[in-house]
């Protein structure tokens, strides 16, 4: 492409890059699906320990969540798990919201929350498994 | 470009990396198209399970903080999904997650190009509704021989 058709002022190299405005290229495209294909197992991993909680005591579902490897998994379900809902969240309101401010606040609510619970979770999580 | 200009495209005017432009194509209009579609039909609502799963996963942000804080509060959550709008609320999640999970993994199948042509996409979108009420009704039969 020798030729520049329309004067643009981008560079070659912006346009090798191809990060575009949003500076980030395909990144989110692309961990909504890896965080797709990883929730797959982690949930029917869930849902199979929630067949055994049914009806589970205090302390049987204390010992449940403390145990290492369930603690671990869920763990590892609480990030995934929010991370997908914050992107997949944020997907929504960048199609919903068209003004500058109420979107970045939108997006920046979106994301604050998620952490927030993500953070809640997994303190719940660590405070059961070392208490 | 096509001939005919919708004058709600004129609006929709971008650029290729190379600077030329191009014009996008707009989402689909809620007036101008028949949602009752199987393929718009299964798109809104992958959306709509998508929002609907990230306000349930609240129920398990409870679930673990009333387990982390003491008996008295995990009493109270247990005792809640154990109610009958517990279960109601349980027995929708179940349904959402199914539909929002079967449809997912209809997009990766799209994402790996596959599943693209008519017949297929009117088969898989059938497919994930009746998956959906399979799993459903099969997650809650586990779930109360588990019981
Ligand atoms: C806690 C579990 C989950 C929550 C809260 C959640 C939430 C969401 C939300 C809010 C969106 C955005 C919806 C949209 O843009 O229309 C989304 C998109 C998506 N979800 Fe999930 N999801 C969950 C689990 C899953 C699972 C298990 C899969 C498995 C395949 C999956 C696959 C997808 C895909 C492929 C998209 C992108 C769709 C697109 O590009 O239009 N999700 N999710």
């Amino acid at each position: 492409m020798a030729k520049n058709p329309s004067h643009s002022m981008r560079t070659p190299l912006g346009r090798v890059r191809g990060l575009g405005s949003a500076k980030s290229g395909t990144t989110h495209w692309w961990m909504m699906r890896v965080s797709s294909i990883a929730l797959l197992p982690l949930l029917l991993w869930f849902v199979f320990s929630i067949f055994g909680l049914l009806g589970a005591s205090y302390a049987e579902a204390r010992a449940f969540v403390a145990a290492p490897v369930n603690a671990v998994l869920l763990l590892l379900l609480i990030g995934v798990m929010f991370h997908h809902m914050a992107h997949g969240l944020q997907e929504v309101v960048e199609d919903y919201v068209r003004a500058e401010l109420p979107r970045l606040f939108g997006i920046l609510l979106v994301k604050a929350a998620c952490l927030l619970l993500a953070l809640i979770s997994a303190f719940s999580v660590l405070r059961v498994a070392f208490t | 470009m096509s001939e005919p200009i919708d004058p709600r495209q004129a609006n929709f005017v971008g650029r290729r990396s190379d600077g030329s432009v191009v014009q996008r194509p707009l989402s689909p209009h809620l007036q101008a198209y028949d949602m009752m579609q199987i393929t718009s039909l299964t798109s809104i609502l992958h959306r709509i399970t998508g929002g609907a799963w990230s306000v349930a996963v609240l129920f398990l942000v409870w679930w673990l903080a009333a387990l982390a804080s003491g008996e008295g509060a995990f009493n109270t959550a247990q005792n809640f999904f154990g109610s009958f709008l517990g279960v109601l609320v349980l027995f929708g999640i179940t349904a959402v997650a199914w539909y929002h999970t079967l449809a997912g993994i209809r997009h990766l199948a799209w994402d790996a190009g596959k599943g693209f042509d008519l017949p297929t996409v009117f088969a898989t979108g059938r497919m994930v509704f009746i998956g959906t009420a399979a799993l459903t009704v099969l997650t809650w039969i586990i779930a109360l021989v588990a019981w």
